[in-house]
C-alpha cells in the first residue's frame, strides 16, 4: 500500500509537443492517499487511462514526478513499482488454466506454493471462479475472461495499489453490479489503494469514496459525489454529473449582479468583486434541475417562462422551460403537479454558482482556481 | 420440416470432382496401377500384387537413403524452427529497420532452388570460394567434395541460410499479430522474459508454427535440386537424399514397377508423419 502523489505531472504523446492542445494530460498536481478508493471519471480521451499508466509505470510521464511514499518512481518498472492493473478489455493467458492464471502473478514474485493455493482460491471464491478454476482460460465467456483478468490483480495483497481500467465494460449490467460490490467488499476487506477509471458516474459514486472528475487532460475536481453535485467546481463537473445535468447560462455583468436576455439576477458584494477582479466576459451561471423551483403563482425574484416539455419518467418529471432565450431543465417530484403553459421559476440562492472561465466563483473559495 | 431431396445439387459439386479428379486421383491410380504390375511392354504387363513393396521395403540402398532422409529432417527442424523464433523476437518491431531486416530475410526466398545450389557449390569450393577458401586459410581442413562430415555441414548450412527465413517470417507475423495488451498485463503481473515468451509468444506463435513445421518438414523430406546441385549426393552416397534415389530409380533406371511403389511409400511416411506433427502440436489445446 502507498500513497500516491503526482508532481507537476504533464504528458505529451508528441515528442516536441507545442501548445496545450497537444498534451494528453496538461500539468497537474493530485494525491491518491493510503488505503483510498478512488474513482476517475470523465468522457472518453481525457486522458485518464494516460494516466492510469503512467501511475502504473506502463509509460513514462513527459514531465513531472510520480511518487509512492515520497520516492520518486518515474523510472521504476510496474515491476518494481508493485502494482496491479486491470485492463478494460481482459488479457487472459489462455494456453493457461484459469488455477495458473491467478498463480501467475504469485509465481513470478517467487511465493510458496501453499500460500499461492491459498490466497488463488480465496480470490477465486470471492469472484465465483471455482467451477471454472481447472478449465483452459481460452474457453470462458467474456464475463468469465474478465473475472480473471480481474483476479490477477486482485490476488497480491501486497501491491501498491490496484488501478482499474473501465473493467466493467464488456460485462452485462446484471453482473456489473455484483463485480462492483465486490469490488467495494475486496477494498474493505483489504484496505488496498485502488483507483478506479469509468465514464460512467453512477459506477464511480457506488465504488468510490471520493471521485476525480477529469476533463481535457486535468482533474477540474477532486470529492465525494455530494460535493461533485453540490458544488460543483468547474462547469464540466456540472454537466457530467447529475442527469439531466447542470443549467448553465451565459451571462453579462450589470451594476447589480448579472444579466441575461432582459433577465436581472441580483449577485451580492463578495461575488461581485470577485468577477470584477478576474476582468474575464466569459461568465455563467449555473443552477442543478433538481434545485430549480417551480411555482404558480409569481413571487419575489421569480420569473414567468414557458413550458416546452413535461417528461415523465416514472419517479420524477423533467420539465423543460424557456426563459427568455435559454433552454433550461428542472426536476421536479412525481406528484408535484404542473398545469398550463407558463409557470414560475425561481433560483434559489444557495443552489445558484457562478463560474468565471468554466471554474466556479464562491463565497468559500479565496479565489477562483486556474 | 420435411427436407425434400434434390440430387440436382450434386451437379455444383461436379466440377470439383474432375478437377481433383485429373490434378490428384488418375495420376495417383496410375503410380498405383504401376506399383503392382511388372511391365514390359504395351501388352505384356503381369500383376505381381506386393512383390515391388516387399522388395522395396528391403532394399538396402534406399534404407540407407531413407536414414539420411530422416536425420537431415530432423537436423533442418531442430536448427530451423527455434533459430527462426529467435531471430523474429530480435527482429525490430517497426519503422525503417523492420522493413530492412524483412527485405535481407527475403532475399533467399527469392532465389531459385538450383541457384541456391550453385552458389554454394561456388560459395564452398576450396579454392575460389569466399567460404571455403576463408575456412582453409584460418586453418581448418575443409573441403565438401571430398569429406563427407564437410557435404553434411554444407548442406545443412545451406538449407538453413535458404529456409530459415521462411520460418522467421512467418513467426515475425505471429508476434506482431499479439496484442500490446498482453505483454502490458506481462509487466503489471512482473513476469519475466522467460515467462513472457513461454506463456504468451510461444502459444500464440502455435498456429503459424504448424505451418512452418510442416511446411520446413515436408519440403526438406522432399530435398532434391539443391543437394543434387551442390553435392550430387556425394561423396560416395553420402548426401543421396530419398527423392535422389528414387528419380535414379525411376529414370535413371527406368525402374517403374519399384519406383511407383516406393513413390507411394515415400508419399504415406510424408502424409503420416505431417500427422504426427499436426496432431501433437494442437493436442494440448483440446479441452477435456
Amino acid at each position: 500500500m502507498a500513497e500516491i502523489q503526482l508532481n507537476s505531472l504533464a504528458h505529451s504523446y508528441s515528442r516536441h509537443p507545442e501548445g496545450p492542445g497537444d498534451y494528453a494530460i496538461r500539468q497537474m498536481s493530485h494525491t491518491w492517499h493510503k488505503g483510498g478508493a478512488y474513482a476517475l471519471l470523465g468522457p472518453s480521451g481525457c486522458g485518464k487511462t494516460t494516466m492510469l499508466n503512467i501511475i502504473s509505470g506502463l509509460l513514462a510521464p513527459s514531465e513531472g514526478d510520480v511518487m509512492f511514499d515520497n520516492v520518486r518512481v518515474n523510472e521504476l518498472s510496474p515491476k518494481d513499482r508493485n502494482i496491479a492493473q486491470v485492463f478494460q478489455f481482459p488479457v487472459v493467458y489462455d494456453s493457461m488454466t484459469v488455477f495458473d492464471n491467478l498463480a501467475f502473478p504469485l509465481k513470478n514474485a517467487g511465493f510458496p506454493k501453499a500460500k499461492i493455493q491459498a490466497k488463488v482460491e480465496e480470490i477465486a471464491a470471492i469472484l465465483e471462479l471455482e467451477p471454472v478454476l481447472r478449465k483452459k482460460a481460452k474457453g470462458l465467456t467474456a464475463d468469465e475472461k474478465q473475472k480473471v483478468s480481474m483476479g490477477r490483480g486482485l490476488v497480491r495483497d501486497d501491491v501498491s495499489a490496484i488501478l482499474f481500467d473501465e473493467p466493467l465494460t464488456v460485462i452485462d449490467p446484471q453482473l456489473k453490479w455484483k463485480l462492483r460490490r465486490k469490488l467495494k467488499q475486496i477494498h474493505e476487506q483489504f484496505n488496498i489503494t485502488m483507483v478506479y477509471v469509468t465514464h460512467d458516474q453512477l459506477e464511480a459514486s457506488t465504488f468510490a469514496d471520493k471521485i476525480a472528475v477529469m476533463y481535457d487532460g486535468q482533474i477540474v475536481q477532486f470529492g465525494t459525489p455530494r460535493e461533485l453535485f453540490e458544488r460543483p467546481n468547474h462547469t464540466f463537473v456540472g454537466f457530467f454529473i447529475g442527469s439531466p445535468g447542470m443549467n448553465l447560462i451565459d451571462v453579462s455583468v450589470t451594476e447589480q449582479g448579472v444579466r441575461f436576455d432582459d433577465i436581472d439576477v441580483p449577485l451580492d458584494d463578495g461575488h461581485k468583486q470577485r468577477i470584477a477582479a478576474t476582468g474575464s466576459s466569459n461568465i455563467k451561471l449555473g443552477i442543478r434541475p433538481e434545485f430549480v423551483q417551480l411555482t404558480a403563482a409569481p413571487a419575489d425574484d421569480t420569473w414567468p417562462c414557458n413550458i416546452l416539455d413535461v417528461e415523465d419518467l416514472g419517479t420524477y418529471k423533467i420539465v423543460t422551460l424557456q426563459l427568455g432565450e435559454q433552454r433550461l431543465k428542472a426536476r421536479i417530484d412525481e406528484d408535484q403537479a404542473i398545469s398550463g403553459d407558463t409557470v414560475h421559476v425561481g433560483f434559489p440562492r444557495q443552489w445558484l454558482k457562478v463560474y468565471v472561465d468554466e471554474f466556479l466563483v464562491d463565497e468559500q473559495t479565496e479565489e477562483a482556481q486556474s | 420440416m420435411r427436407k425434400v431431396p434434390n440430387n440436382r445439387a450434386w451437379w455444383l459439386v461436379l466440377p470439383v470432382f474432375i478437377l481433383v479428379a485429373f490434378s490428384a486421383l488418375i495420376p495417383l491410380m496410375t503410380v498405383v496401377n504401376y506399383s503392382v504390375q511388372d511391365i514390359f511392354g504395351p501388352n505384356a504387363a503381369y500383376f505381381v500384387g506386393t512383390d515391388w513393396f516387399r522388395e522395396v521395403l528391403r532394399n538396402e540402398s534406399l534404407q540407407a537413403s531413407l536414414g539420411r532422409q530422416v536425420v537431415f529432417s530432423t537436423a533442418v527442424l531442430l536448427i530451423e524452427i527455434p533459430l527462426g523464433i529467435g531471430i523474429a523476437l530480435l527482429m525490430p518491431t517497426g519503422g525503417k529497420r523492420a522493413s530492412l531486416c524483412l527485405i535481407l530475410l527475403a532475399i533467399p526466398l527469392l532465389i531459385p532452388w538450383n541457384v541456391v545450389g550453385t552458389i554454394w557449390q561456388i560459395f564452398g569450393r576450396g579454392d575460389i570460394g569466399l567460404f571455403g577458401r576463408f575456412l582453409n586459410e584460418i586453418g581448418i581442413n575443409y573441403n565438401y567434395t571430398a569429406d563427407p562430415v564437410d557435404a553434411w555441414f554444407t548442406v545443412l548450412l545451406m538449407d538453413v541460410w535458404h529456409w530459415t527465413p521462411l520460418v522467421a517470417l512467418l513467426c515475425y507475423s505471429g508476434l506482431r499479430a499479439i496484442p500490446q495488451a498482453f505483454y502490458q498485463a506481462a509487466e503489471i503481473d512482473r513476469a519475466s522474459r522467460w515467462a513472457v515468451f513461454r506463456y504468451i509468444q510461444l502459444p500464440r506463435l502455435k498456429s503459424v508454427l504448424v505451418i512452418a513445421v510442416l511446411l520446413r518438414f515436408m519440403d526438406s523430406f522432399m530435398i532434391y535440386t539443391e543437394p543434387f546441385v551442390l553435392t550430387g549426393g556425394g561423396p560416395g552416397s553420402s548426401t543421396t537424399f530419398l527423392s535422389q534415389t528414387l528419380t535414379t530409380m525411376a529414370v535413371g533406371q527406368f525402374d517403374i514397377g519399384r519406383a511407383a511403389a516406393f513413390s507411394l511409400v515415400y508419399f504415406l511416411i510424408v502424409l503420416l508423419v505431417s500427422w504426427l506433427f499436426f496432431t501433437a502440436i494442437t493436442y494440448p489445446d483440446r479441452d477435456k
